[in-house]
């Protein structure tokens, strides 16, 4: 189980492939990576800023994947997390999931965005031509989460 | 003695990130979110009700009802945007 939380910019296809090559029993390998968007309620975004709670968001990523690892039948977990200022296009997030078969490992992915979408304390400003604000918290991504609270 | 934390919107309307509180008495998330809205302005503002917040304590989220003990560290901040 790996959980990273860094400024910098990561390579997918390197962590990807270093996860998938793991272990031989390895039959399915899904992936999600979020992208800084340049557009948000229709407002242009030049540029956004992620704060985090050092300590409390390791920990809150670590359950998130603990977790999936206990209700998918999948064989490990990696979540790279960014901080700091970013600009469209930019990589935010990778999930990779891997599992001897995809149903599980999709489901898991899933799983793990939508808890650290609702639980890992992560807050966005946005730099737009109206200038700065804190991106409010999506009705939606609570939503996405209730279909696993059973 | 309890260390409390603020984040995100939260930090910049109240212009603080952290402080060292002391009290005498037991605490509970919400009854330290009425010593905090006391304070009056920004204060009364932020934690009055009218704004979601979400509180942490020890780096675990909690719901209002938990109880606060000497030596923790009891986050506030508004719901998570991160992913």
């Amino acid at each position: 189980m790996i959980v990273r939380i860094q400024t910098e910019d990561f390579d997918a296809g390197a962590e990807i492939r270093q996860l998938r090559l793991s272990r031989a029993d390895v039959g399915a390998v899904v992936s999600f990576i979020g992208q800084v968007r340049d557009l948000n309620d229709g407002t242009s975004v030049s540029a956004l800023t992620l704060e985090h709670y050092p300590g409390m968001t390791e920990k809150a990523l670590e359950d998130i994947l603990t977790n999936a690892k206990q209700r998918w039948n999948i064989f490990d977990g990696l979540i790279i997390h960014r901080v700091g200022t970013l600009a469209p296009q930019d990589q935010i997030v990778l999930v990779t999931i891997i599992g001897a078969h995809r149903g599980e490992a999709f489901s898991a992915c899933e799983y793990v965005m939508d808890y650290l979408k609702t639980e890992a304390p992560f807050w966005k400003k946005e730099q737009t031509s109206d200038g700065e604000r804190w991106v409010d918290a999506r009705v939606s991504d609570t939503q996405a989460r209730s279909r696993w609270e059973n | 003695m309890i260390k409390l934390l603020y984040f995100a919107r939260l930090r910049e309307a109240l212009g603080i990130s952290e402080e060292d509180y002391a009290h005498d008495t037991a605490l509970t998330v919400a009854s330290l979110v009425q010593v905090l809205t006391a304070r009056g302005g920004v204060w009364h503002e932020e934690f009055g009700g009218k704004k979601t917040i979400r509180a942490a304590i020890n780096q675990v989220l909690v719901k209002s009802d938990a109880v606060i003990a000497d030596g923790d560290e009891v986050a506030f901040f508004p719901p998570v945007t991160g992913g």
